[in-house]
């Protein structure tokens, strides 16, 4: 009889390499920048620095003031657009979705000068509302990536849910919040961890406005422009913990409420 | 039996579709308080459009539904004291059982120490005791039916909907479904409405049956008049294995079909056309020259509790239920009890034979040529130089695989002494005086019979030839 030699892990080695190179290589070159200074000596000074630093704590907290205030604009411009779209009859339906995700094959930095363009034109000069002008920015970078994981479970929800729903007497507010609203609840937590994460460290975006407001992604690259890569790495693995634990709550909760989920 | 008021009636629906498509066309029902009645036929003929207007999730175009004699047409559907049991069950992923199951009475703001003890009870009843933690993914098919039709018996509805709920448990599950809803049913009195498209399952459970095909009703009645006496011919064809034959009456009493003559009990006037239905059980294969045909064993199947013997009568074929086996190429004859013939009034006098298409692409009936344009028959065909006939889409016909069926009507036929003269010959076996014609009946040479008016008087078994022209024919392609 044929002998098959030919095993399935063998197709798992590109991968495996690619991990390596790309992802093991370069946290063991950050792990090692963060815990020793210019001498090349172990220390935790880059640590206990970034936590007793009030510069780089406030950064911290306004950081996630702008990503909370950005991802709840976001959700809530997001879901009833999303919810539109997925339960309209129309038969445009996927053409007026692509107008919605079509800005993100235009390239950012032409949008965002448009963008800048027409907050001067209204505000007249962008740095006297640094945290709106803030929010904005990153709203109009990212509201597709909360649009689309949304759309994609509540056009998923299979019908006879929402009839059975009605069928054992719930009208159609009831029905909305005890069958629609909860199943739709593994998009929210893709969205909210696709903006919100985004929304804290890239700083390009008020770059171009000219901002002046400073995030944790502002931080890093100072950091790393003033050849403090040791600070600039420490301050990248805290983000990166603060990444882990976030992932592992969302992930969690998703876990729970999800059978297929939503991809992007 | 006593007479039981009306629950739900429907007049008049008809449901049309944006499209154009009419799902459900002019139906009409009434059903009585407790009853079992089942809406049976193929898909999409109608039968869950029609459960769902009842539910309130489609509203009929045209016509009104009336529940205890008010009307609830563009009601919504939790307004309506009706509940349902989905097809895949539609049971909540985010909730477990108990959660599944109280969902309803919550809505219905049922007291809170009442609605633990209400879950607890549908659980027995539906023999899922203490299963209220579990998650409905964690459950069987058939676990899952159960939960379903528990969420929906818990709101005690006056209807219960059931949409082809056993569709998907294997066999022996729905077997033991089957028994267990229809014990249900007993026990509750609650008025069940359910839709299937398998006839045995219908037979087995209902107390009345509705035919539906193309969105209309063909007939309604119990299992046993729907079994007994088809109305026509898709109702026998759909309810149970049937030999269904085209035929005659020949005199008082008596029909032609399959070949045959038979003694049958359906009193319908002497040369109509009918058709003939007998339930393979029926049939009775006796020595040979002793029934009512004679014929040969074709192919005897084993089906554990009988054998399915088909026999070949001249062009026709009859398939037999027996206990004892046969051998094929066994000559038999085959008889046939008078009561059990049902014959059904043809629709109308069409004569229907089959052509054959010879070698040279022309069309050829009892070795006559027809001179038509096969082309033309055959929606988009075309001929190509080397002999072959494309379709429409330029695949080559197999002559073998197409039937070309021609019918013609009786009063396109001409009789003719020179019976050489006609397309086929045969002799008057019939005639009856219909007022301005004579309407007679020509068995032909090929053992079929011809349906012929003429204005004037011929002979009882005169030998005649029929002449049939051409551009009378209607021809339609069967593959």
């Amino acid at each position: 009889m044929y002998k098959h030699t030919f095993s399935r892990k063998y197709l798992g080695i590109p991968y495996a390499l690619f991990l390596l190179l790309f992802v093991v290589a370069p946290l063991i070159v950050l792990l090692y920048y963060a815990f020793t200074n210019g001498q090349g000596q172990f220390t935790l000074s880059n640590l206990t620095g970034f936590f007793t630093n009030p510069n780089t704590l406030g950064t911290l907290f306004y950081s996630f003031g702008i990503a909370i205030v950005t991802t709840a604009v976001c959700l809530l411009l997001a879901y009833p657009t999303a919810y539109i779209l997925a339960t309209s009859k129309l038969k445009a339906r996927s053409v007026i979705v692509m107008l919605f995700v079509m800005p993100m094959w235009i390239n950012f930095s032409l949008r965002i000068t448009a963008l800048k363009e027409i907050l001067t034109w209204i505000e007249g000069n962008l740095a006297y509302y640094p945290f709106l002008n803030a929010v904005i920015g990153m709203t109009y970078d990212f509201l597709p990536f909360m649009i689309l994981p949304i759309y994609t479970t509540i056009s998923k929800l299979d019908g006879a849910l929402l009839e059975a729903a009605r069928d054992l007497g719930a009208g159609e507010m009831q029905a909305f919040l005890k069958v629609t609203l909860p199943l739709s609840l593994p998009g929210i937590v893709s969205g909210i961890s696709m903006v919100f994460l985004p929304a804290m460290t890239n700083y390009v975006v008020l770059d171009m406005l000219y901002n002046s407001t400073y995030i944790m992604g502002s931080l890093i690259g100072s950091y790393f422009a003033a050849y403090n890569w040791h600070g600039g790495s420490m301050i990248a693995l805290i983000l990166l913990g603060i990444i882990c634990l976030f992932t592992l709550f969302t992930g969690g909760m998703e876990e729970e409420h999800t059978r297929g989920g939503a991809l992007l | 039996m006593e007479h039981r008021k009306n629950i739900i009636e429907l007049k008049h629906i008809t449901k049309t579709y944006e499209d154009g498509f009419t799902a459900v066309d002019d139906f009409n029902l009434e059903v009585r308080q407790g009853e079992f009645v089942t809406f049976l036929g193929p898909s999409g003929c109608g039968k869950t459009t029609t459960l769902r207007m009842i539910a309130g999730f489609d509203i009929p175009t045209e016509g009104e539904i009336l529940l205890n004699g008010k009307p609830i047409t563009n009601l919504p559907p939790n307004k309506r004291p009706i509940n349902t049991v989905f097809q895949r069950y539609a049971l909540f992923p985010h909730m477990n059982i108990y959660e599944n199951i109280a969902f309803g009475l919550k809505q219905k703001n049922t007291p809170k120490d009442i609605i633990p003890k209400k879950v607890k009870k549908v659980l027995e009843l539906v023999d899922l005791e203490g299963f209220e933690n579990r998650s409905t993914t964690t459950l069987s098919g058939g676990q899952q039916q159960r939960v379903a039709i528990a969420r929906a018996l818990v709101n005690e509805p006056q209807i219960l909907l059931l949409d082809e709920p056993l569709g998907a448990l294997d066999l022996k599950m729905r077997k033991e479904m089957q028994l267990e809803l229809k014990a249900m049913h007993r026990e509750l009195g609650i008025t069940f409405i359910y839709v299937t498209h398998d006839q045995e399952e219908a037979l087995t459970m209902s107390d009345k049956i509705v035919v539906m095909s193309e969105g209309k009703m063909q007939q309604i009645g119990t299992p046993e008049d729907i079994y007994n006496e088809p109305i026509n011919a898709f109702v026998a064809d759909f309810i149970g294995e049937s030999n269904i034959f085209n035929g005659i009456m020949t005199g008082k009493l008596r029909a032609r079909f399959c070949g045959g003559e038979f003694v049958c009990v359906d009193d319908v006037e002497e040369g109509t056309h009918i058709t003939a239905v007998v339930r393979p059980e029926d049939v009775i294969l006796t020595a040979p020259g002793q029934g009512n045909i004679r014929g040969i064993v074709t192919s005897v199947i084993f089906k554990g509790m009988h054998y399915e013997i088909t026999v070949e009568s001249g062009k026709n074929e009859i398939v037999a239920q027996s206990v004892n086996s046969a051998t094929p190429g066994e000559r038999v004859g085959v008889k046939v009890e008078p009561d059990n013939i049902h014959i059904m009034i043809a629709e109308d006098h069409t004569n229907i034979f089959a052509a054959e298409i010879n070698k040279n692409w022309e069309l050829e009936y009892n070795e006559n040529v027809l001179n038509v344009d096969l082309t033309a028959i055959i929606r988009g065909s075309r001929m190509m130089e080397d002999g072959t006939l494309l379709d429409a889409n330029g695949v080559e016909i197999d002559k073998r695989k197409i039937r070309i069926m021609v019918s013609i009507q009786p009063q396109h036929i001409k009789m003719t002494d020179e019976i050489e003269q006609g397309m086929v010959q045969g002799y008057i076996s019939n005639l009856i005086y219909k007022g301005d014609h004579y309407s007679y009946v020509i068995h032909t040479d090929l053992e079929q019979d011809f349906v012929v008016d003429d204005e004037y008087l011929w002979n009882m078994d005169d030998q005649v030839g029929l002449l049939m022209p051409v551009e009378k024919m209607t021809f339609t392609v069967k593959r």
